[in-house]
């Protein structure tokens, strides 16, 4: 039997086709194996090591802190091979993939980065990738659908719906429920039904290992806050996991505040608080008094979703993590913030991050650590900013 | 005695199979979809499986998904969607009718309510697509406290111990799912599957039903050849439905016929 709950709480689940169940029992099977074995750990460890570039540095960015009281440090997860910390767990499941006897990738991606990060790992592993990318999404992040396509996997864009990361899970679902014998479905963050939030935290809680450890080398303790972006919520987990139990350490993830929570043009299903069941899980969603969900709005592809992963959703619950929302244009001052301050074209993403990191700075009349996870780079943002500019 | 009970023992009696069309509720608007549902019923429809719109139907391929953002532009919401469902039983009392749906929107209603007012409406079954075995408990609980019939799906990969607790909880019909894969036609039908129907029946399951990819008369008569007590079409009915109802009647009547 599984050591893993499917439940945080009330949140998590498997609310999936009962045709599906199977797929997810023999992934859980094939995880929870891995996880206790030496041989499949080496070769991970290696993969992150010599393929991504782990351990990534930990910078402190003396230049961006506007106070003097307030040290910012930046786990620079932007370093990692392929731009993003979405490397890690796609490695991981990638190698789950090949030992459970599969050859052929599905997934599904918002900003382009887990499909890029999906897209190079098959590449060096000899597996066919197919990822649907919401078709509005296509168009804002081009410069990722390409490098997918150079890397030889099949971009397949989705109209459905809003044509953004949601519709793109339904589509990739749809294949799944097609081709389960063949092919693993590679879901990109710490949703989706059980065991994918478990997993992917697992693959992603080096991000936080490494930082905590980072910062005891540099200052001699742990930070008084522990900052990260919340789309689905793989990055912030990852930054969280080794903290929850350091009950000194708050934890702090940044939703996507959109045009401002209270336009409803935004992606903070957290801040929302309505609970409800979509893509395999309980989680708080955004929807109507129906329960029809809601489009998701936020400048940021890889944050643009209307629900967000079931440990976050419990985490907020208890109380134990604060979410809070942070607006389009907050984001975007975060993201010139750090170009100009220290030379570090951060993801729209991580900027969102940064500019509660800012906020919270400027507003500090005490001593404090910020550690803030830049959890990608911002070079597949360029034409978003460009246009924002009135340049393209 | 429950309207699928009386059905399927009439039916068995005469020696024929069910036919259960599928339309989802409001597509495109509430009155034309009346209209579309009196005509299945008008020719030859055993029962009705009736979609609910939902916004993000993942079982569901491209036909069955159109026809909910059809519903759905046209203002169709649950709470209309379950009175288009009374409107139907006032005038056709003794047709069978199951509802299917998504866990948001029976979530979002609250478990127990949902089934309360789907009885209230005069559904006879629910099947909530994205609900499992393993979560069913709440949902199965609910809905015999409201005497609706929770219907549960058997998938061609399903492991003895899946189909034994589909046998053991789904009332009213098994919906056996025909091949891998969401609704739609453009895959059709799997070959029947004799060894998940005998399991079913050594558990003494509700009378089994075949789905997914049904849309020839001729796969009709299949499914009752391999043991089936009927067969639902779903894509086939939608696709017949947007072509109009005198292309609809002809489709249900032709199916019907095959399962005589
Ligand atoms: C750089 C970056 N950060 C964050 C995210 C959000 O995902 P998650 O919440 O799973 O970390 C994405 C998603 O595409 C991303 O590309």
């Amino acid at each position: 039997m599984s050591h893993f709950s499917p439940y945080f709480g009330e949140f998590g689940g498997t609310f999936v086709p009962e045709i599906l169940v199977p797929a997810l029992d023999q992934l859980t099977a094939a995880f929870e194996n891995a996880l206790e074995d030496d041989s499949f750990k080496a070769e991970l460890g290696a993969l992150l090591k010599h393929y991504a570039g782990r351990p990534t540095p930990l910078y402190e960015a003396t230049h961006l802190s506007p106070n003097p009281l307030v040290r910012i440090f930046l786990k620079r997860e932007d370093l990692l091979h392929g731009g993003a910390h979405k490397t890690n767990q796609v490695l991981a499941q990638a190698l789950l993939t090949k030992r459970m006897g599969k050859n052929e990738i599905i997934a599904e991606t918002g900003a382009g980065q887990h499909g890029v990060a999906t897209a190079m790992v098959a590449a060096m592993m000899g597996m066919k990738a197919r990822i649907y990318m919401g078709a509005k999404d296509c168009e804002r992040q081009q410069p990722n659908v390409y490098r997918m396509k150079l890397m030889g996997a099949e971009v397949i864009p989705v109209h459905a719906g809003s044509g953004t990361l949601k519709d793109a899970v339904n589509e990739a679902l749809r294949d799944w429920a097609a081709n389960y014998d063949t092919a693993h479905y590679l879901l990109g963050t710490a949703a989706g039904p059980h065991p994918f939030p478990h997993l992917v935290r697992e693959f992603q809680r080096i991000i936080g290992a490494e930082a905590k450890a980072q910062m005891i080398e540099a200052i001699g303790r742990l930070p008084d806050a522990a900052i990260a972006c919340v789309g689905g919520g793989s990055n912030a987990i990852g930054l969280f996991a080794d903290f929850i139990d350091e009950k000194d350490v708050e934890l702090i993830g940044v939703e996507p505040g959109g045009e401002g929570v209270e336009t409803g043009k935004h992606g903070a299903p957290i801040y929302m608080a309505k609970e409800g069941i979509l893509h395999g899980m309980k989680s708080y969603l955004m929807q109507d008094e129906d329960g029809q969900v809601e489009e998701s709005h936020s400048i940021s592809a890889g944050l643009d979703y209307p629900a967000v992963g079931p440990q976050h959703a419990y985490l907020a619950k208890t109380g134990r993590a604060q979410y809070v929302p942070i607006n389009d244009d907050e984001a975007i001052e975060g993201f010139k913030a750090l170009c100009r301050s220290e030379g570090i074209i951060p993801a729209i993403e991580s900027s969102h991050a940064l500019a509660y990191a800012l906020k919270r700075a400027k507003a500090a009349s005490k001593e404090e650590v910020l550690l803030v996870n830049l959890s990608g780079r911002g070079d597949k943002d360029l034409n978003t900013i460009m246009k924002l500019e009135g340049l393209l | 005695m429950s309207l699928y009970q009386s059905l399927f023992e009439r039916l068995r009696a005469k020696k024929e199979g069910a036919f259960i069309p599928f339309l989802t509720l409001g597509d495109p608007d509430l009155d034309t979809s009346f209209e579309l549902l009196c005509t299945l019923v008008e020719n030859g429809a055993d029962a009705l499986e009736l979609g609910v719109p939902f916004s993000d139907p993942v079982a569901d391929g491209p036909t069955i998904q159109a026809a909910t953002l059809r519903a759905l532009a046209s203002g169709t919401t649950p709470k209309k969607a379950l009175a288009l469902v009374r409107r139907l039983k006032d005038k056709y009392p003794e047709i069978p009718v199951g509802l299917l749906t998504y866990a948001n929107l029976v979530f979002a209603a609250g478990i127990d309510q949902f089934y309360l007012d789907a009885k209230a409406a005069g559904v006879d079954s629910v099947l909530v697509a994205d609900v499992p075995i393993k979560e069913s408990a709440p949902f199965v609980k609910a809905a015999k406290a409201a005497k609706v019939a929770p219907v549960m799906i058997a998938p061609p990969n399903a492991s003895e111990a899946t189909l034994k607790a589909v046998a053991q909880l789904s009332e009213g019909y098994v919906y056996l799912v025909s091949r891998a894969g969401v609704t739609g036609t453009e895959t059709a039908a799997g070959k029947p599957l004799g060894h998940i129907i005998d399991t079913l029946k050594r558990y003494q399951s509700a009378p089994v039903v075949l789905g997914f990819g049904i849309a020839e008369p001729e796969q009709v008569k299949a499914a009752l050849a391999a043991g089936c007590a009927g067969a639902i079409s779903g894509s086939a009915a939608v696709k017949a439905a947007e072509q109009g109802p005198e292309q609809l009647a002809a489709f249900s009547a032709s199916m019907k016929a095959a399962s005589r």
